[in-house]
């Protein structure tokens, strides 16, 4: 888990979104996405100044297709926020950090 | 507050070669890369064009190898979008998340980025099978039947580079043939699993949840009819990324910066601009790279007449 970020796979996700006490930002990606490479860098800051209140998470989705499948991921940078194992917001491509802090705002308590 | 000699607003091919230069310059310059750090050639896979790659390279490594050049002679970087500007008085300004940097000097290199075609139905089910992303997206419609929107170069690419994926494309286009570049439409035609819809208007993006196919009106007959697919990938052109400039410098109809021909020159002194921002005719990586080192070098030669007027003035004031 290095900086805060939690790696998942299809095996880990549902112990790993399920059991976290905060809620978690899972980041869809894949190696071959740009933007994807463009918001890492966003999601590591956000991972760091909301360590404890907001878990950030990576799955590839190369790597893992099912979890993609299951939650209709189609596009990829793709951002869920999931609170008590369940989708709260959805959030398709590359955003400035603003931005998407302004969008997750009601969950980072 | 610092005044720096140059800020650099834009970091595609423009400009990162911008950056190199000044940098090279010792003029210590600031990149506000934003979001998109990296430009249009993050969201390509092999770039064959670009003079010096004899095999050709990955766009986003062709990227963080020009990053790489610019942050070795000094160039500092600011991973966000600028959200205001004020070229009306020296320094200029740019505001990025209410952080006030100033600077001599702009190097404007915003670029351009993807249009969509404008209908509820596409902004409805975008990442639910509507993309704009080939490379990006590809990915998840392995074995299904796509279309691809417009018959440019990118356009024309993308439906090819999908048969990887797909088992058939269908490129839509709005008329009977093609503007791609030979080379591109060979490959194209070529290609078994690529079909083509002529004279073509995307009516609508059908599907409930997730895309199910296109309501297509053919322009000549005015008939419209269905095509069943599961992704709908649009490449139909290219917008400059001018928001923020518009009332601090002359843009044309279209919203492109106008330069003075065969200058970067804006319509304010010490504001330059170099690639597809003020550019759609080229719209190459080397063009772009080419005019963001003119950019550089016209802003090298401000900075100098500045500096020769100041020394002047204080001579004569003393």
């Amino acid at each position: 888990m290095a900086d805060g970020i939690m790696t998942l796979t299809d095996a880990t996700f549902d112990e790993g979104v399920g059991g976290a006490d905060a809620p978690v930002l899972v980041d869809f990606w894949a190696e071959w996405c740009g933007p994807c490479k463009m918001i890492a860098p966003v999601l590591e800051d956000i991972a760091k100044e909301h360590a404890g209140k907001l878990q950030i998470a990576k799955l590839n989705v190369d790597d893992n297709p099912n979890i993609a499948r299951r939650y209709d991921v189609m596009s990829i940078p793709t951002l869920l926020l999931f609170t008590d194992g369940e989708v709260k917001k959805r959030l398709v491509g590359a955003k400035g950090k603003a931005q998407l802090l302004e969008e997750l705002s009601e969950f980072i308590t | 507050m610092e005044t720096r000699e140059v800020i650099i607003v834009g970091s595609g091919p423009a400009g990162l070669t911008a950056a190199i230069y000044t940098a090279r310059a010792n003029l210590h310059p600031l990149v506000i890369e934003g979001i998109g750090a990296g430009g249009q050639l993050m969201l390509t896979t092999d770039v064959e064009n670009y003079p010096g790659f004899v095999d050709g390279i990955l766009g986003p490594e062709l990227m963080a190898q020009f990053r790489e050049q610019a942050v070795r002679f000094g160039a500092e970087f600011v991973t966000a979008d600028a959200d205001r500007v004020d070229f009306s008085s020296d320094p200029k300004r740019v505001w990025v998340h209410g952080t006030e940097y100033a600077a001599h000097t702009i190097i404007i290199s915003t670029g351009a980025q993807a249009r969509m075609l404008g209908l509820d139905s596409e902004r409805k089910l975008l990442g639910h099978g509507v993309s704009t992303c080939a490379t990006c997206d590809g990915f998840f419609f392995r074995g299904q039947e796509i279309a691809v929107i417009g018959g440019g170069d990118s356009a024309v690419e993308e439906a090819t580079f999908l048969t990887r994926f797909a088992d058939k494309v269908t490129l839509v286009h709005r008329r009977k043939e093609l503007r791609a570049s030979k080379i591109m439409q060979d490959r194209a035609f070529a290609n078994p699993k690529v079909e083509f819809r002529w004279n073509s208007k995307v009516e609508s993006v059908t599907g409930d949840g997730s895309v199910t196919g296109l309501v297509l009106r053919d322009v000549e007959t005015d008939d419209t009819s269905e095509l069943p697919v599961s992704g709908v990938f649009v490449a139909i052109g290219h917008d400059p990324n001018t928001k923020l400039f518009v009332d601090q410098i002359d843009l044309d109809e279209d919203g492109y910066v106008i330069t003075v021909p065969g200058t970067t020159q804006t319509s304010v002194p010490g504001v330059f601009a170099g690639g597809d921002v003020q550019d759609k005719t080229f719209r190459q990586a080397v063009t772009a790279a080419g005019s963001g080192c003119v950019a550089a070098l016209e802003a090298e030669r401000y900075l100098e007449a500045l500096g020769d007027q100041r020394s002047g003035s204080q001579i004569s004031g003393g």
